[in-house]
């Protein structure tokens, strides 16, 4: 759909994903990188845990559908190349630290001399500009600031950040959607513009509703309560936090409980299928399911309700739990890992999964297949990420220059 | 004046609950006209999220109006029409917003537009050109495409329950619905490329997204190390592969923390200097970063010696100045006060008839040199019925009338 557009990818490791997702819908998405290989290139994880550069996976994964050209742009002689690209383009994303790109001669004002229609997007954990613009923005320190930590976590140690560190493709994924609004406003005005992804705001959406209502109307500040991040309200009016995440036989499940009227059906049902289990379900015998919610329950029963549910999920299975909540329309679905989710049955009926060759390794792989299914054509993964300077010869070619200009490049590490 | 990205751009609103909220946001933010779509006999559930704002008015019911958790999410400029669907002027009327729209978006289960007839195909026999956008948890085809989605659920189908977490405890959830605001920029984003599309080609579509799909994509990498290495995620509470000090110390006072991070042996160094250069920290097995890996537990413990002497802001201050990551552990209120959020304008102040004055209303997570959001609060339910009939679709005051006393806006 954007195959019109051609995108100049100069992010790091944290906003790859930017430009991956322009390439998905179909935009000309090339990835610049220093003479010798990205730095990203050389952390891990990579294939079979060999560390050459040519075997990255989260390069493999967000640089996926782009050509990938070297390029020095701060070297004098690469800078006039990188503005003559800039000619042929619509489209920057970067994700320096801020300022960084005006510094080498390259900000917007620059670039919009060379075309003004050109969008320049920068990708950053607090923004451009304000007190933190200095900042140092790894992973857990924006997540921090974000609101995202405080609330995650057990009362009893110190609250958490992630484990895969992904934090910044969200804000990065802000970036590639605050693109497709200036290429929009360009139809209309004829010129580009400087286009912000912020991370830090990006998180702050996440959490606005759990941390910043209560906040706003009550003064509350939400705290963190392991696994049970549900807040409801019981008959004597105390708080009970009801669990998101529960333990079954081989991993965890989440559940959704609703316990109202709306949901009595659905409520009944499942505790029938716990007494098959030879569980007793105490009290909840007589309990009025479909004219009663938390409002009416008792902590004690709560509590009471909370160890039945508990004994029922330990007595199954990830895949018996998920063929029940499908069969019967119960909210409960499995906490997937990636082994769970290349097998998930939903996903392999919708031929989500792409086999993607990577001839130099001899093998393919599977990767996530498109965000979105549309009638206009394939959106998503086509094939594997650039090796270094793999496009070199076409993109330098197509600006005209020659192989003897190109081999003296090469030997200055220009590119 | 200028014209605003999507001046010109109508849609007809149908997404309930998170996901096409947040999608729709967007584009309503940047110039769209969107018309949105319910009725107070089948609201958007949403609207019965707690918290709900107080009232000092005696005995006024809790009504649609008052959700704090509807409000912060809905900060765009749309008009309201109710419109019962039981009732076939109401379908009428729907395809007479269908003709005048460019983008139809609805999240409901599979199913429950196509019983209406309003499936795609539907929707072409009217607006040939119309962009048609579902969102739902599963997708629209496949053995799940009928079961609801909620997003506590979906983020643990996605992988994002299993990624927070000690090695010695269950894991926790990221948020309550994480998936709920990531699958939304690739959603908006396929809207974004249909228009473009569109203008060029005068062709328009059929968007099928599935939550968990958009979703997955954010997790590539370990899908692909799971295949190359045969390795799952490790849970390893706040400490990185690759370097530490990594984690989150307490400081003074009551339940706070700092999140600090040094990335490098150069910033280690800045990060001794910043402390006050102690003398256990010039010990040859912290000069690495693999023996600061090697030693990360006695580390964190000398590091949270440091930490707790001061206020988080003070640590954040000291270390940032020396050019160490660190940030303070939020809670509500330092987000509502943090100076860096303040400086972007990210806490829009608004009145709301129902809720009253409240600073929780937030653009986007981008900034744009040549265009301004228009943030704005929740569009009351059917607050612009009469208005849509009778100046946008063109229907007769007496026949709106005659409408209303058969319950077509019930």
């Amino acid at each position: 759909m954007l195959s019109c557009y051609r995108i100049l990818d100069l992010t790091d490791e944290r906003a790859f994903i930017a430009g991956r997702a322009l390439s998905d819908f179909g935009a000309e998405v090339i990835k610049i990188e220093k003479p010798g290989g990205d730095p990203s290139r050389f952390r891990g994880p990579f294939y079979e845990d060999d560390p050459d550069p040519e075997k990255n996976l989260w390069w493999f994964a967000f640089n996926s559908n782009k050509k990938g050209i070297t390029l020095d742009i701060e070297s004098a002689e690469g800078k006039t190349i990188f503005k003559k690209l800039v000619r042929t383009a619509d489209v920057v994303v970067e994700s320096y630290a801020p300022g960084y790109m005006a510094s080498i001669g390259l900000g917007y004002k620059d670039l919009s001399k060379i075309n003004p229609g050109i969008i320049l997007t920068s990708i950053s954990g607090f923004g451009q500009e304000g007190p933190y613009q200095d900042y140092k923005d790894p992973d857990i320190v924006v997540r921090a600031l974000g609101g995202l930590i405080y609330t995650a976590g057990y009362d009893d140690r110190p609250p958490l950040t992630v484990s895969y560190h992904h934090t910044h493709t969200i804000g990065a994924m802000n970036g590639a959607v605050g693109t497709m609004i200036a290429l929009s406003h360009r139809v209309h005005t004829g010129e580009g513009q400087h286009v912000e992804g912020i991370t830090q705001q990006a998180l702050d959406i996440i959490c606005s509703a759990e941390i910043e209502g209560p906040y706003a109307l009550f003064g509350e500040i939400p705290t963190r309560h392991g696994r049970a991040r549900a807040e409801v309200t019981l008959k004597d009016s105390s708080t009970f936090y009801n669990p998101l995440l529960w333990e079954c036989k081989d991993g965890y499940v989440a559940l959704n409980l609703l316990l109202n009227p709306a949901s009595a059906r659905n409520n009944l049902s499942m505790m029938e299928f716990i007494k098959r289990d030879g569980i007793d379900i105490g009290s909840f015998e007589k309990w009025d399911w479909d004219k009663k919610s938390w409002e009416n329950m008792s902590r004690e029963q709560a509590e009471e309700l909370m160890e039945i549910l508990g004994k029922f999920f330990l007595n199954h299975t990830k895949d018996e739990l998920l063929k029940l909540a499908t069969e019967n329309r119960f909210q409960l679905g499995p906490c997937n890992n990636a082994g769970d989710a290349l097998k998930y049955p939903q996903l392999v009926a919708r031929g989500f999964w792409k086999e993607i060759e990577h001839p130099e390794l001899g093998t393919s792989l599977k990767y996530p297949g498109g965000a979105v299914m549309t009638t206009q054509g394939y959106v998503g993964i086509k094939h594997r990420a650039p090796l270094i300077g793999e496009h070199n010869d076409e993109i330098y070619q197509e600006l005209g220059m020659s192989a003897g200009e190109l081999k003296n490049l090469k030997e200055q590490k220009v590119i | 004046m200028t014209k605003k990205p999507f001046e010109g751009v109508k849609i007809v609103q149908l997404c309930w609950a998170g996901v096409g909220v947040y999608t729709l946001n967007y584009l309503s933010h940047y110039g769209a006209t969107t018309i949105r779509v319910e009725t107070a006999t089948r609201p958007d559930p949403v609207r019965l999220f707690a918290p709900f704002a107080p009232t000092n008015k005696e005995s006024e019911p809790l009504g649609l109006e008052r959700s704090a958790f509807f409000s912060i999410t809905h900060t765009a400029p749309e008009y309201g029409i109710s419109l019962n669907f039981k009732q076939p002027e109401a379908i009428e009327i729907f395809k007479k917003l269908v003709a005048w729209a460019d983008v139809v978006g609805e999240g409901f289960p599979t199913g429950v537009m196509d019983k209406l007839g309003l499936d795609y195909e539907g929707l072409k026999k009217v607006n040939p050109q119309i962009i048609m956008f579902r969102t739902c948890g599963y997708g629209h085809t496949g053995p799940m495409a009928d079961q609801p989605g909620f997003g506590s659920i979906l983020t643990a189908v996605t992988m994002m329950d299993t990624m927070v977490g000690y090695p010695d405890r269950p894991p926790v959830p990221p948020s309550t619905y994480y998936t709920d605001q990531l699958s939304p920029m690739y959603a908006t984003m396929s809207i974004m490329a249909a228009l473009d599309y569109r203008r060029r080609t005068g062709k328009g579509q059929y968007i099928d997204h599935a939550q968990i799909e958009a979703g997955l994509n954010y997790m590539t990498p370990l899908i692909l190390d799971y295949q190359a290495n045969g390795r799952e995620l490790a849970l390893n509470g706040n400490k990185c592969d690759y370097a530490a000090p990594h984690g989150v110390y307490k400081c003074k006072g009551d339940d706070r923390w700092v999140a600090i991070a040094v990335m490098t042996d150069e910033e280690w160094q800045s990060f001794i200097k910043a402390i006050g250069s102690p003398g256990w920290a010039r010990e040859e097995k912290y000069a690495t970063a693999a023996g600061r890996l090697q030693n990360s537990d006695e580390l964190d413990r000398r590091v949270e010696a440091w930490t707790i002497n001061y206020p988080l802001e003070q640590v954040q201050e000291i270390l940032q100045s020396a050019g160490v990551g660190a940030g303070l552990v939020a809670n509500a209120k330092d987000l509502d006060e943090d100076p860096q959020l303040n400086h972007y304008n990210f806490y829009r102040e608004l009145d709301h008839p129902y809720m009253g004055r409240l600073r929780y209303y937030h653009p986007d997570p981008i900034k744009l040199s040549a265009a301004e959001p228009d943030i704005k609060r929740p569009v009351l339910l059917g607050e612009h019925t009469d208005y849509v009939c009778t100046d946008i679709l063109g229907i007769s005051r007496d026949e709106v009338d005659k409408l209303r006393q058969k319950g077509v806006f019930d």
